[in-house]
């Protein structure tokens, strides 16, 4: 099999695992593969920011927030769910746009304490401004759409409507990073000087990176409030920004599917570790520093590693049959 | 000189209590090799990024083809169709020589709408592979550019500055730390480019024999001032070039 032909064959098989498991399986397992396709999407969004562009962010769970309470508020004030999604991509967005302004400026840790801050606003602002977010108590009976008559009502029919908006979000996301402008992305984060000199415009750049990552958040908070049907301001607390983090590093930062993988392992080793009850955060926070440490580049990373020392090894030194020529 | 492609008046820059730059004044016309050599120290990479627009200028003005380019950020310069190179190797690691190239041309094509919803390549594939035919680099063409050796990425970066069909080319050391094959390569490279397409380059270079055999016409820094100019067999035999540079 050629690389073009497992490029085009694995995402199928994939997807038709994906719509396969589901059957027959209860609502527990259907609501956490349900959860993993959303926060899947937050994580495309910070791979963009953080994994494709450099630039540091702490606040993807902000804009989870902020899609899932503009979705919230429009669907209960009556309008289509499809509103709400195209509003909170859109304010996301915008507001993206604004907090890519702090990157123009300052870089790595600062960044990172910039997009700390901005997530801690965020917080409470749904958490003191009672009148519009219902502040602690927060919002509930978030309906689930109906399309064309059909609804997504229950658990497996909600599940496929996910589905499609991750295949959606995926498609749109692999089209971003295989455009020219996921090559100038690339550039900004391996060398933004160089680039600015091969007429990259960096500023922009950057801000697009900001604003495009936060409106994959945004689609994803869109998603929470129907799923849950309850959203609270500790649901987008810093500690879930670092979560979307983990994913997006764990997978494998600045590979198309690293955060789809991250995400699955950051929401289903902590089940496979309950039974080790107290400790499975420890366990888990060593397992993380371990991987770390042996691969930066995540899971995928590890993965082509081993790969490539059980391979056949013909191809290997291109170098030993031009070593004229180098 | 109505053909004067770049125009640098009285620039100065200095770090703290270090004068880089001190007063330097000179002229480059269309399709001049202009040589910039000196000792380490001398202020000649500092020069380039004041040129260029990657460090402010404490004085001076430079002008590109009659236009003032002042504090023009760097991407509009290379707009107007400035080309460069750093001293320090500046290729993209993670990206292969192919994407290099494209990235290189990419943003002299169509519009931001057109980068995003036109073909990923930018329509440069065939253009990237002319260039990177042209610097012999054929069999690199889809390798990791961090993979490549060091004088292999040299070249690379080389190519990068041409991509966008430059009129001027500014090269910082571009034979530092290259084999002498691969120094041969370039040099003739450069020449045919520079035949070819009538572009002009100022080339920053330790070494000798490739300034003297490359360039048309040699200023020497020392100190951060001119204190040489004139053809490569002038400054060989200029006694102050010898005593402060060539001799030491
Ligand atoms: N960013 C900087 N900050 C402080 N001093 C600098 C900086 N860049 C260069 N210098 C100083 O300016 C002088 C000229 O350096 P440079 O232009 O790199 O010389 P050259 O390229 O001729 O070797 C040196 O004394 C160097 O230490
Ligand atoms: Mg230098």
């Amino acid at each position: 099999m050629t690389t073009k032909m497992v490029r085009i064959l694995f995402p199928l098989a994939a997807l038709a695992l994906l719509v396969l498991i589901p059957l027959g399986q209860g609502n527990y397992i259907i609501y956490v593969m349900t959860s993993w396709l959303m926060f899947s999407i937050a994580a495309m969004g910070l791979n963009l920011t953080l994994g494709y562009a450099g630039q540091i962010s702490l606040a993807q769970a902000s804009f989870m927030g902020i899609g899932a309470y503009i979705t919230a508020l429009l669907t209960l004030a009556g309008y289509h769910w499809v509103v709400g999604w195209v509003a909170a991509m859109g304010a996301c967005f915008g507001i993206g746009l604004l907090l890519g302004y702090p990157a123009l400026r300052v870089q790595h840790h600062f960044l990172a304490f910039v997009t700390l801050a901005f997530n801690t606003l965020v917080f409470l602002v749904l958490r003191n401004e009672e009148w519009l977010t219902g502040g602690n108590h927060g919002l509930v009976g978030m309906p689930r759409p109906s399309f064309f008559g059909i609804s997504t009502g229950k658990n497996l029919e909600f599940y496929y409507f996910v589905l499609i908006l991750f295949v959606i979000s995926a498609a749109v996301f692999y089209w971003i990073v295989n455009s020219p402008w996921g090559r100038a992305f690339k550039a900004l984060r391996e060398n933004p000087v160089r680039a600015e000199s091969l007429g990259v415009d960096t500023r922009r750049i950057t801000l697009l990176a900001f604003a495009i990552g936060s409106a994959f958040g945004g689609g994803a908070g869109a998603i929470m409030s129907p799923l849950v049907q309850f959203i609270e301001p500790g649901s987008f607390a810093l500690v879930h920004s670092l979560k979307i983090l983990l994913m997006v590093v764990v997978g494998g930062a600045g590979l198309f599917y690293g955060p789809m993988l991250g995400a699955a392992v950051v929401i289903l080793l902590p089940e496979f570790l309950r039974f080790t009850e107290g400790y499975y955060l420890m366990i888990y926070a060593a397992l993380v520093i371990v991987l770390m440490v042996y691969s930066p580049t995540g899971l995928i990373g590890l993965g082509t590693k081993l790969w490539q020392q059980i391979r056949p090894q013909s191809e290997v030194r291109k170098d030993m049959s031009k070593g004229a020529q180098l | 000189m109505s053909d004067t492609v770049l125009s640098v008046r009285n620039i100065s820059k200095s770090f703290g209590g270090i004068h880089a730059v001190n007063d330097v004044s000179f002229d480059v016309g269309k399709g001049e090799v202009l040589g910039l050599i000196g000792p380490n120290g001398s202020g000649k990479s500092t020069l380039f990024n004041c040129v260029l627009g990657q460090l402010p200028a404490d004085a001076g003005e430079v002008q590109i083809h009659g236009q003032r380019v002042g504090q023009m950020r760097a991407s509009r310069l290379n707009k107007l169709g400035v080309g460069r190179t750093f001293q320090q190797l500046s290729v993209f690691p993670q990206m292969s020589v192919l994407d290099n190239i494209i990235l290189a041309g990419q943003e002299h094509h169509g519009s931001m709408a057109s980068r995003l919803f036109g073909p990923s390549d930018a329509g440069l594939t065939a253009e990237a592979d002319r260039m990177i035919q042209f610097f012999k680099l054929e069999h690199l063409r889809d390798e990791m550019a961090g993979s490549l050796s060091y004088g292999q990425q040299k070249l690379v970066d080389a190519a990068m500055a041409f991509m966008a069909g430059p009129s001027l080319v500014l090269l910082d050391e571009p034979a530092g730390g290259v084999n002498l094959t691969m120094l041969a390569n370039l040099k003739d490279r450069l020449e045919t480019y520079n035949r070819e397409h009538g572009t002009t380059f100022v080339v920053i270079e330790h070494n000798m024999e490739f300034v003297m055999t490359l360039c048309t016409r040699i200023i020497v820094l020392a100190e951060g001032a001119i204190i040489a100019e004139g053809t490569p067999d002038e400054i060989r035999s200029n006694q102050q070039v010898i005593d402060a540079y060539l001799g030491g």
